[in-house]
C-alpha cells in the first residue's frame, strides 16, 4: 500500500521547476517535436500563400510597396473572362501535362518491365536510363534548343540523312508545345520508370504464376494481373509527376523566353503568372491567377484521390 | 480606403525614427555625405552583361586602391537583371548599393516606385565632375519629376552593319535609303542563296527598339499623349517593311524569338548581309574571336526613309543608387569615379561610347574606332531621336503590345489586322498607364 502511495505522482505545483518542465515536455512531446516543422511550414508555405491570397484581392501593381486598394474579386473576374491569355494558358497547361503524363506512363512502364527481370549489364543500363533525370532542366532546355534549332540544329541535320525535310520545331507556334512535351517526356520518363520499377519489385510472384498455370499469355498477365496490382503505384506516379508537370516552368522559359514565345505558343499558367508579375508588375492579377492555378491543382488531386478510393 | 498607404505611413514613421536616431551625424538629406570616408566599406554593384561592364571591371582595382573601399560586383544578363531588381527592390533590399539600369525601360517605373535615390544635389554640386558635360538627351532620360536619379553611362544609335565583301561582289554601293537597302538585300540573297539579305531582332519585345528607326524614318511614332499612333499609315508601312526585310530575303527558317545576341550570331557566322542595331555593340562584330566576318564588316548611317534618316540616339544604360542602400556615400563615390571625365575618356579609348560631350570632342578618345563607324555615329547623332520605345511607365507591357504586329509581319500573317488590334490595345493601355 505504501509503495503504491509512493508511486502516485505529486501535484505539479509541489515539484522542483526542472522536473516540472520535464513533465510538461513529456506531456506535450508531440507538439514539441512537430513544432519546428510546423513553424517551418507556416513560415514558408502558409504565410506566402495567405499573402498571395490577400494580394489577389487588391489592385497592387508596379510595386508591392505602393499603396493599393482592396477590389474584391475583380482580378478573378478579369482572369476568368480573359479568353486571350488566361484560358488558352489553362488549355496549354492541361495539354502539356496530359500529353507528357500519358507518354511518360507508357514508356516508363515499358522501361520498368524491361528492367524488372535481372540481366547482364543491368546496372549500366539503369544508369544510362536515369541520366536525363539528373540534368538541370534549364540546361536541358538550352541543349534541346540548340538541337532543335531549325537551321543549324542536329535534329534537322539527322533527318536530312534520311531525306526528311527540315522542320521548324520550336520556331513554329504549331509545333513548339508538342516539341517541348517531347523534351519533358525525355527528361522525366526515367523518374516514372523508377517509381513503377519499385512497385514491380515489390509484387508477389504468386499471382503471376497462378495466371501462367491458367494459361494466360504475357499480355493477359500484364493487363489482368500486373496492372491491377500496380494501380496504387501507378496512381502515386500520376500524382507526383502530374503535379510536377503542371508546374513546369524552367524548360518552357529557357527555350521560348518571356510570354511563352512570340505567339504565347507555350504559355502555360505558370509562365503567364510569371509574366504578369515580373514583366507587367501586375501583382494583384498575377496573385489571382496563381490562386486559381492552386485551386486547379487541388481539384485535380481531389479527382485522382476519389478515383483511387473508388477503385480500391 | 488606402490600406497600403496607411500601413506605409506607419512603416515610414517608424523607419524614419530609427534612421534619424542612427544617422545623426549625416548631414545630407539624400543620405550621401561626400565628407564621409568610404575606406574599408564594401560597395555592392549590380551590373548587366555589357561591353561597359567588361571594360570597367579592368579599371575597378584603381578605384579600390584610391578609395580604400571594396567593390563587389554581381553581373547578370538583361532579363535576369530585371527580375533581380523586381524582386529585390520591391522587397526594399539594402543588398544593392549601385544599380546599372536601362533609363528608357525602367527610369520612370523605378523612380515612381521610389527605388532610386535623389542625386540632384550631388550631380549639380560638383563643378569639377561637371553634370553639364553630359549630353542633354541622355541626361534628361535619367531625370524624373525634376530630380536627377541616375547618371548615363552608355549612349547608342542605330547603325547599319554591312558585309563589305558581299556588297563589292554584287557591285553595289552602301545603301543610303531604305529602298536601296531592300534592293541590296534582295540582290545579295539572290546571288548567295545561303545568305540572308537582312537579319534583325524578331522577338516581340526585343524587336521594338530596332523597329523604332524604321518607324521614325517612315514618318511614324508610337504615341501622342494618351493616343496610340501605331495605326497610322506611316507606322503600317514601317511594320510591313521591317517584316518583309527580315523574312523576304532568306531561305532559312526565321527564329521568331531573336534578340540581339541571336541576330548578331547570324551575322557573325557570315549568314547575313545587313543588320541595323546598336552601335555600342560594334565590338561583337569586329572581334575576330567572336565574328568570322570581322575583317569585312562595314558601318553606315541609318538609311533614309520617306521622312529622312531617323535612327534612335539614346542613353542605353545608366547608374543609380538604391534608395535603401546603407552605403550611399560609397555608392556615390563609385558612380562619380565611373562617370568622371578621366574614366569616361579611358573607357572611350577602349571602345565604350559614353554620354560626356567633352569625351566625344576629344580626338584621342575615339582613335581606335573604325573611321567609318565614327562617321556613322556622327551623322546618326545629328539625326537621332531621343527614344527607341514608347516612353511610358509600364514599358515592358507597352513593348509587348506594339511588338505584336512585328511578329505577325515577319511570320507573313495579316499585318493590318494585327496593327488594328495592337492599336486598340495600345490606346487602352496608354489611358491606364497615365492614371
Amino acid at each position: 500500500m505504501t509503495a503504491v502511495q509512493n508511486r502516485t505522482p505529486r501535484p505539479a505545483a509541489q515539484l522542483p521547476p526542472r522536473e516540472r518542465l520535464s513533465r510538461w515536455a513529456n506531456k506535450n512531446r508531440k507538439w514539441l517535436f512537430a513544432g519546428p516543422s510546423m513553424a517551418f511550414v507556416a513560415l514558408l508555405l502558409v504565410i506566402p500563400l495567405a499573402w498571395t491570397l490577400v494580394l489577389s484581392l487588391t489592385d497592387s501593381k508596379r510595386s508591392v510597396r505602393r499603396p493599393f486598394d482592396f477590389i474584391g474579386l475583380e482580378n478573378y473576374v478579369e482572369a476568368l473572362t480573359d479568353t486571350e491569355r488566361f484560358w488558352p494558358s489553362v488549355g496549354r497547361t492541361l495539354a502539356f501535362t496530359g500529353g507528357a503524363l500519358f507518354f511518360e506512363l507508357i514508356l516508363g512502364m515499358i522501361i520498368a518491365l524491361l528492367l524488372w527481370k535481372p540481366f547482364r549489364g543491368q546496372g549500366l543500363v539503369r544508369t544510362i536510363v536515369l541520366l536525363p533525370l539528373v540534368a538541370t532542366p534549364v540546361a536541358v532546355g538550352m541543349m534541346w534548343r540548340l538541337l532543335f534549332e531549325p537551321n543549324i540544329g542536329f535534329v534537322n541535320e539527322f533527318l536530312s540523312w534520311f531525306g526528311i525535310p527540315a522542320q521548324p520545331w520550336l520556331a513554329d507556334p504549331n509545333t513548339s508545345l508538342a516539341t517541348l512535351t517531347f523534351v519533358d517526356i525525355w527528361q522525366w520518363t526515367p523518374m516514372v520508370a523508377l517509381i513503377l520499377l519499385a512497385g514491380l519489385t515489390g509484387l508477389s510472384e504468386e499471382p503471376q504464376e497462378a495466371a501462367r498455370m491458367d494459361g494466360a499469355n504475357a499480355w493477359q498477365r500484364f493487363w489482368y494481373v500486373t496492372v491491377p496490382l500496380m494501380r496504387p503505384v501507378i496512381i502515386a506516379a500520376v500524382l507526383l509527376r502530374g503535379i510536377d508537370a503542371l508546374k513546369t516552368f524552367d524548360i518552357l522559359y529557357a527555350t521560348k523566353g518571356k510570354g511563352g514565345g512570340a505567339f504565347h505558343d507555350v504559355e502555360t499558367l505558370n509562365v503567364y503568372a510569371y509574366g504578369l508579375s515580373f514583366d507587367y508588375n501586375e501583382y494583384g492579377l498575377a496573385s489571382a491567377v496563381l490562386i486559381l492555378f492552386f485551386l486547379m491543382i487541388l481539384a485535380i488531386i481531389w479527382v485522382i484521390q476519389m478515383q483511387r478510393k473508388a477503385t480500391s | 480606403m488606402k490600406y497600403g498607404s496607411s500601413a506605409a505611413r506607419v512603416f515610414a514613421v517608424a523607419t524614419t525614427a530609427v534612421v534619424a536616431a542612427s544617422l545623426v551625424a549625416c548631414s545630407s538629406d539624400s543620405g550621401i555625405d561626400e565628407g564621409d570616408s568610404i575606406e574599408g566599406t564594401t560597395i555592392r554593384v549590380t551590373l548587366a552583361n555589357h561591353v561597359w561592364t567588361e571594360t570597367i571591371k579592368d579599371l575597378i582595382p584603381e578605384f579600390e586602391k584610391e578609395s580604400g573601399a571594396k567593390v563587389e560586383i554581381t553581373q547578370l544578363a538583361e532579363d535576369q537583371l530585371s527580375d533581380q531588381y523586381n524582386v529585390k527592390l520591391n522587397a526594399g533590399t539594402d543588398e544593392i548599393d549601385v544599380l546599372m539600369y536601362r533609363p528608357l525601360q525602367e527610369n520612370k517605373l523605378f523612380a515612381d516606385n521610389g527605388y532610386l535615390a535623389n542625386l540632384t544635389d550631388q550631380v549639380e554640386g560638383d563643378k569639377e565632375w561637371d553634370w553639364s558635360d553630359f549630353q542633354e538627351g541622355p541626361a534628361s532620360l535619367t531625370t524624373y519629376d525634376g530630380e536627377v536619379v541616375g547618371v548615363p553611362i552608355i549612349t547608342e544609335r542605330t547603325v547599319l552593319y554591312y558585309r563589305k565583301d558581299l556588297l563589292q561582289a554584287a557591285g553595289l554601293e552602301v545603301p543610303t535609303t531604305l529602298e536601296e537597302l531592300e534592293a541590296a538585300a534582295k540582290a545579295i540573297h539572290e546571288a548567295n542563296p545561303d545568305v540572308a539579305g537582312y537579319v534583325g531582332r524578331t522577338g516581340k519585345s526585343a524587336a521594338v527598339t530596332q523597329l523604332s528607326a524604321f518607324l521614325y524614318s517612315f514618318g511614324g511614332d508610337w504615341l501622342d499623349g494618351t493616343d496610340s499612333l501605331i495605326g497610322s499609315d506611316e507606322a503600317r508601312e514601317a511594320y510591313k517593311y521591317y517584316g518583309n526585310l527580315i523574312s523576304g530575303y532568306t531561305n532559312a527558317t526565321v527564329n521568331p524569338e531573336m534578340s540581339w545576341p541571336e541576330a548578331f550570331a547570324v551575322f557573325q557566322q557570315g549568314q547575313a548581309a545587313f543588320i541595323a542595331d546598336a552601335d555600342s555593340l560594334y565590338k561583337n562584330m569586329t572581334d575576330p574571336s567572336q565574328s568570322t566576318v570581322a575583317d569585312n564588316v562595314g558601318f553606315a548611317a541609318f538609311p533614309e526613309g520617306p521622312a529622312g534618316s531617323k535612327p534612335y540616339n539614346v542613353a542605353a544604360w545608366a547608374l543609380a543608387i538604391n534608395e535603401q542602400s546603407a552605403n550611399k556615400s560609397g555608392a556615390w563615390e563609385f558612380i562619380k569615379w565611373a562617370t568622371s571625365k578621366a574614366t569616361s575618356l579611358e573607357m572611350a579609348k577602349l571602345g565604350v561610347s559614353g554620354a560626356r560631350a567633352s569625351v566625344w570632342e576629344d580626338p584621342t578618345a575615339n582613335a581606335d574606332y573604325p573611321a567609318e563607324l565614327l562617321e556613322a555615329i556622327k551623322v546618326n547623332g545629328q539625326n537621332g531621336v531621343g527614344y527607341d520605345r514608347p516612353l511610358v511607365i509600364e514599358v515592358a507591357k507597352a513593348r509587348e503590345i506594339v511588338g505584336e504586329p512585328i511578329v505577325v509581319a515577319i511570320a507573313g500573317g495579316d499585318v493590318d489586322a494585327a496593327i488594328d488590334a495592337a492599336d486598340k490595345a495600345f490606346g487602352e493601355f496608354l489611358l491606364e498607364d497615365a492614371e
